[in-house]
């Protein structure tokens, strides 16, 4: 007879320590917790399939919030009912990684129902595990969606009932009648007969991800002794009695015969194809006989604020489109809201010579302010040595900061002077151009006209332009 | 003849549930009379009838605090050294250069 050992996975840690105290080899888990049960199928499949190097275990909100402590695996955790979507994204940066996302009810049919829906929807190549104790364990025994009709909670201390707040979620069924979902089904914690079956179907789901078939969730009824007020031996009772028969166990959908490996194509981006996309690449096929200078080492972080409508967020747009025709990395990072119908608005363009690597502006080296509250709101905000642009024919209070460079122009009434008020932007543009000295004039001069299509402007954007220029001397 | 399987229980790591207990086809189990550190009562096994059949490792909600051996013949035996005697081995499932002792389940 051969010698078998039944013992601790090898996907456990040796000893708890990220959970500290003395007992570094138990859980944190109450007598008799549905977790630790979960836990142990879960690490002897990882083991017994080998996958333990490229797994990632994404801990829920809940008592298993620390699942990391124990499992020897990639650890991630996401906040409340997010696991999916923190799934979804790892596992399309990582196609080989093994995805599991470890949910209680709370985390899963309450907050996290958008989450789960969307990814089982989807079909993304992940492993669920839902835990079903019918109570939000962790914050003392709460309603949950899962709670049943008549069930004691401390939110329903006469019991769940239909008329306040409804039937409890069936999420298995829900899930199984999506058609990507590849295999559901449900499980319980109780007996040897339970117990094999539930670690059939954790085996079974992995096996699915493995084979990269799809999406694949089991939902397992667990035990919480301390949240039902039960002995853990009675609260498995309770479960084989009461919580079974509401949640009927079996397999509600498993396609994973018929369905095909599906290998997901990342293809690498092609700045070519993005450019064509978002009609950029014009500037740099349209302007050939301008020669460029090489590149400075910059980082120009430009606030432009002022209120809708006076061409904020186009200045931006060309200010990042003619810094791009030279070459430079750019970001263009308009702020879009309430402030779009009339209000304040902003943009923030970031131009250098290295990549960028987020377009957010807290402190601006330049500051192109239009009006009053721009200034007011992000005149401390500008670095010390950086300069302020501003409109000083509609602001009466000048930037009183002496660590920058200040410059005022009467952008606006120049502007009116030119035809008409929508081109103050165009003022403040030039003056931008020779003030920061890095952008060629008769380059923008003829890019201008390529970003700004309207015709009816295009004369008056290159008095406009030029006049900001010789202003800013 | 001695039984030729054993449960193995940690019982400092036992919270004393009784999942085991209750769920032992054979009832070799059952409680210590002494507290463990935690304060639980641990389970215990009786000492021999055990078939390995793994239930009690499978409804166990803690990591390690059961181990079940088929076929204990079968293990190599070596020294202890918190035991002080030649016992049964078990391999470290981390390391599979270290070894367990059945007894008192200290690596040796």
């Amino acid at each position: 007879m051969k010698t078998t050992i039944l013992q601790k996975p090898a996907s456990f840690y040796d000893e708890f320590v990220l959970k500290g105290g003395s007992q570094l080899k138990s859980t944190h888990y109450c007598p008799g917790c549905g977790h630790g049960i979960l836990h142990k199928l879960i690490a002897e499949a990882i083991s017994d399939f080998n996958i333990q190097d490229r797994t990632v275990l994404i801990s829920p909100v809940g008592c298993s919030v620390f699942a990391y402590y124990y499992f020897d695996v990639g650890n991630i955790q996401a906040a409340h009912g997010r696991a999916p979507a923190v799934a979804t994204g790892y596992k399309r940066a990582n196609p080989d990684s093994i995805m599991i996302s470890y949910q209680g009810d709370g985390d899963l049919a309450a907050i996290g129902t958008n989450e789960i829906l969307h990814a089982a929807n989807r079909g993304e190549q992940m492993t669920v595990f839902f835990v079903n104790n019918a109570i939000y364990g962790m914050t003392g025994g709460q309603m949950a969606p899962t709670t049943l009709i008549g069930q004691k909670s401390t939110t329903t201390p006469r019991g769940r009932t239909l008329q306040n707040e409804g039937y409890p979620m069936k999420m298995a069924e829900i899930i199984a009648i999506l058609e990507a979902p590849v295999y559901v089904e449900r499980v319980m914690l109780t007996d040897a007969k339970n117990i094999a079956r539930t670690r059939k179907a954790v085996r079974k789901a992995l096996k699915i991800q493995i084979d990269k078939k799809g999406f694949s969730f089991v939902e397992v009824l667990s035990a919480c002794p301390t949240g039902w007020k039960m002995t853990p031996v009675n609260s498995k009772k309770w479960m084989t009695d009461v919580l079974s028969k509401h949640f009927e166990l079996g397999v509600k959908k498993d396609i994973s015969e018929d369905r095909e490996p599906v290998i997901v194509m990342h293809p690498e981006p092609h700045f070519k194809e993005y450019h064509e996309l978002l009609d950029i690449k014009s500037l740099a096929d349209k302007i050939t006989d301008v020669k460029l200078p090489a590149l400075k080492p910059i980082l120009d972080e430009v606030k432009i604020a002022g209120f809708g409508g006076q061409g904020v967020l186009s200045m931006g747009y060309a200010l990042a489109n003619i810094a791009m025709g030279h070459n430079y990395q750019v970001s263009w990072l308009p702020s879009y809201g309430p402030e779009m119908r009339g209000g304040t608005a902003n943009c923030s363009v970031k131009v250098s010579d290295q990549r960028i690597g987020s377009p957010i502006i807290d402190n601006p080296t330049v500051l192109v302010a239009m009006n009053k509250p721009s200034l007011i709101r992000f005149e401390e905000d500008v670095q010390p040595g950086g300069i302020i642009l501003y409109d000083s024919g509609l602001i009466d209070t000048p930037p009183t900061r002496k660590d920058v460079t200040v410059i005022g122009i009467q952008a606006t009434e120049e502007a009116d002077k030119l035809g008409s008020r929508k081109i103050a932007n165009m003022i403040m543009l030039g003056a931008y151009a020779k003030s920061s000295g890095y952008l060629l004039e008769n380059y923008i001069l003829q890019a201008l006209p390529l970003i700004i299509k309207n015709k009816a402007f295009h004369e008056m954007n290159d008095k406009a332009f030029k006049l900001g220029m010789r202003l800013a001397k | 003849m001695a039984t030729i399987n054993r449960v193995l229980i940690q019982a400092d790591d036992c919270k004393g549930c009784g999942f085991c207990v209750e769920a032992c086809p054979v009832n070799v189990l059952d409680f210590a009379d002494n507290l463990n550190v935690m304060g639980y009562r641990p389970a215990h096994y009786k000492g021999e009838g055990c078939t390995g059949c793994g239930t009690c490792f499978y409804t166990c909600p803690e990591t390690s605090a059961i181990t079940v051996i088929r076929n204990v013949d079968g293990l190599e035996t070596g020294h202890c050294s918190h035991c002080n005697k030649t016992v049964k081995q078990i391999p470290d499932y981390r390391d599979s250069d270290k070894k367990i002792c059945i007894e008192c389940l200290n690596p040796c």
